[in-house]
């Protein structure tokens, strides 16, 4: 495929995609107005649309939207620094892999989101334990496909590392890493997205915070579409996130 | 410049203490092309992991110009059978990998890089990535990084297995030429009769299990010798002759392939 077809086909995807969401809202919109969607509790999508301008200006949107970032931000930089280098101990030493990977899987399960209370002692009610409630929600997926991505490594790219002398570091950032990226990633996509539920679910369960507060608040007016108007930031801060993380991945490895 | 001298290896499994290679003895001189054809499972691989340093734990003795070696020696450079360039690394790059081990500069060793990459024929193909190239092609990018770390003696453990026969006829050519132009000992582990004649000086038959040498060969056709060596009356002789040796150990490998499907039939 040429790469003027390739740009063409990418950007007919893109297109489809915009054009599939339109006509999906497009859709509820007729059906609230024609009465089968009850619209006390799912607004119009053009009164969240009008709403949205609305919570910009009063609700301070656009500072909480920077606030659940950067809470974000934080928990993604823990989970790939502690999460790889923990899935790497797991697999270094496998002694520890036995003991404790069963533990991790079953933490992968776990709703860590009732333990906040617990986070609000040690941490006190700020964006650390927010940060910290992110960071262990998403923990276990890092770990768990790290392992994966390191151990699926193919032998004859070791043994190439082994003929070529080089030492056991060498091999982790030379060959074991880069080999296990694929893995790795599918790892960090999955640690954020329970980093995300967690963060903005954290800010609405304890009232401190970004967006996850707000959608508290608004909620508690009952202004439905300013509710579904914040919802959308919330998926904007996902999308974001995503699309940072698949543009780190394909810099790291531009070809699978 | 490399010796073998008396190496036995034994692998311990269920079925019991399985001996792998034994007792193999043999030298090879500098700039010397020599073969190792054997049936499959007579521990081919096992001796190439041995000399490589890759598997250790065994009895006789690895010699590199006159000196022991345990494990793998900066004088050996190894192409394995299995694709295994690095997939997240450009052609330049993988080839480039060895010297940006040792340290070198950027520039000295991406110009270092490129030289080797244009000895097996892949100008122009600098920027690509793994994925984008042909098995022939990964080959001959595998074959680059490990000449790029200018060994001494170089060890292929049946390169060219996974390529069809015209593929590995012509990549065949491009080995001597290279092998000729660097004066490079080389040692090749191979299960194919044509290719052993076609590049070798020397070809050593193994045995079926335990792998034992059976006959040394010298191939005396002309240098340079490229595929076209193929036709002549002289390889037709060589080839009859190693499958002479060969067919009995081929035989014996399938008869025991066959008994241990059946005894493992009778367990069940």
């Amino acid at each position: 495929m040429t790469r003027a077809r390739f740009a063409n086909s990418a950007m007919a995807a893109r297109a489809f995609g915009i054009g599939s969401v339109v006509v999906a809202l497009g859709v509820v919109e007729l059906l609230i107005r024609a009465g089968l969607i009850n619209r006390f509790i799912v607004p119009l999508p053009s009164e969240i649309a009008a709403a949205v301008p609305r919570i910009i200006a009063e609700e301070n949107v656009l500072h909480r939207f920077w606030q659940t970032t950067q809470e974000i931000l934080w928990a993604s930089l823990m989970l790939a620094g502690i999460g790889i280098a923990l899935g790497a101990l797991l697999y270094r030493f496998r002694v520890l892999r036995l003991a404790c990977e069963t533990w991790v899987a079953a933490m992968a399960a776990a709703p860590i989101v009732l333990m906040y209370p617990l986070f609000l002692v040690i941490f006190g009610r700020s964006a650390t334990t927010i940060v910290m409630m992110g960071f262990a929600a998403g923990l276990a997926p890092v770990i768990l496909k790290t392992v994966e991505g390191l151990s699926g490594t193919r032998k004859v790219l070791i043994d190439v590392a082994r003929s070529f002398r080089l030492n056991r570091s060498q091999q982790f950032w030379k060959v074991l890493l880069p080999a296990a990226l694929p893995s790795v990633f599918v790892g960090l996509k999955l640690g954020l997205i329970f980093a995300m539920i967690n963060i903005v679910g954290v800010e609405f369960l304890i009232n401190f915070g970004g967006l996850g507060q707000l959608i508290n608040e608004l909620a508690e007016r009952y202004d439905l579409p300013g509710t579904y108007g914040a919802i959308c930031f919330v998926v904007a801060v996902s999308i974001v996130f995503f699309d940072l993380t698949e543009r780190i991945e394909r810099w790291l490895r531009p070809i699978q | 410049m490399l010796e073998v001298n008396r190496i036995s290896k034994r692998f311990t499994t269920s079925d019991g203490v399985i001996p792998a290679v034994d007792d193999i003895s043999f030298a090879i001189a500098a700039g010397e092309f020599v073969s190792i054809i054997g049936p499959s499972g007579c521990g081919k691989s096992t001796l190439f992991n041995i000399i490589g340093g890759l598997v250790g734990d065994y009895e006789g003795q690895v010699k590199v110009s006159g000196d022991i070696i345990h494990g793998t020696h900066p004088a050996i450079g190894m192409v394995f059978q299995e694709e295994s360039t690095f997939p997240w690394r450009t052609v330049l790059d993988n080839v480039a990998f060895p010297l940006e081990i040792s340290g070198l500069a950027t520039s000295e060793r991406l110009e270092r890089a490129q030289h080797f990459v244009s000895m097996v024929g892949l100008e122009g193909f600098e920027r690509r990535y793994p994925a984008e190239l042909s098995g022939g092609m990964r080959q001959r990018v595998a074959l680059a990084r490990t000449l790029a770390s200018e060994p001494r003696i170089l060890l292929m453990d049946e390169p060219f297995a996974a390529l069809d026969e015209q593929t590995r006829l012509l990549l065949g050519d491009r080995v001597l030429q290279i092998q000729q132009q660097l004066r490079q000992t080389t040692l090749l582990i191979t299960h194919n009769l044509t290719e052993a004649v076609q590049l070798s000086d020397r070809v050593l038959v193994m045995t079926y299990r335990p792998g034992k040498l059976k006959r040394e060969i010298d191939i005396d056709l002309p240098h340079p010798r490229d595929s076209e060596v193929v036709s002549s009356d002289a390889f037709g002789r060589y080839v009859a002759e190693i499958w002479h040796d060969l067919r009995e150990e081929a035989s014996r490998g399938i008869r025991d392939d066959e008994n241990r499907v059946l005894r493992a039939r009778s367990d069940r």
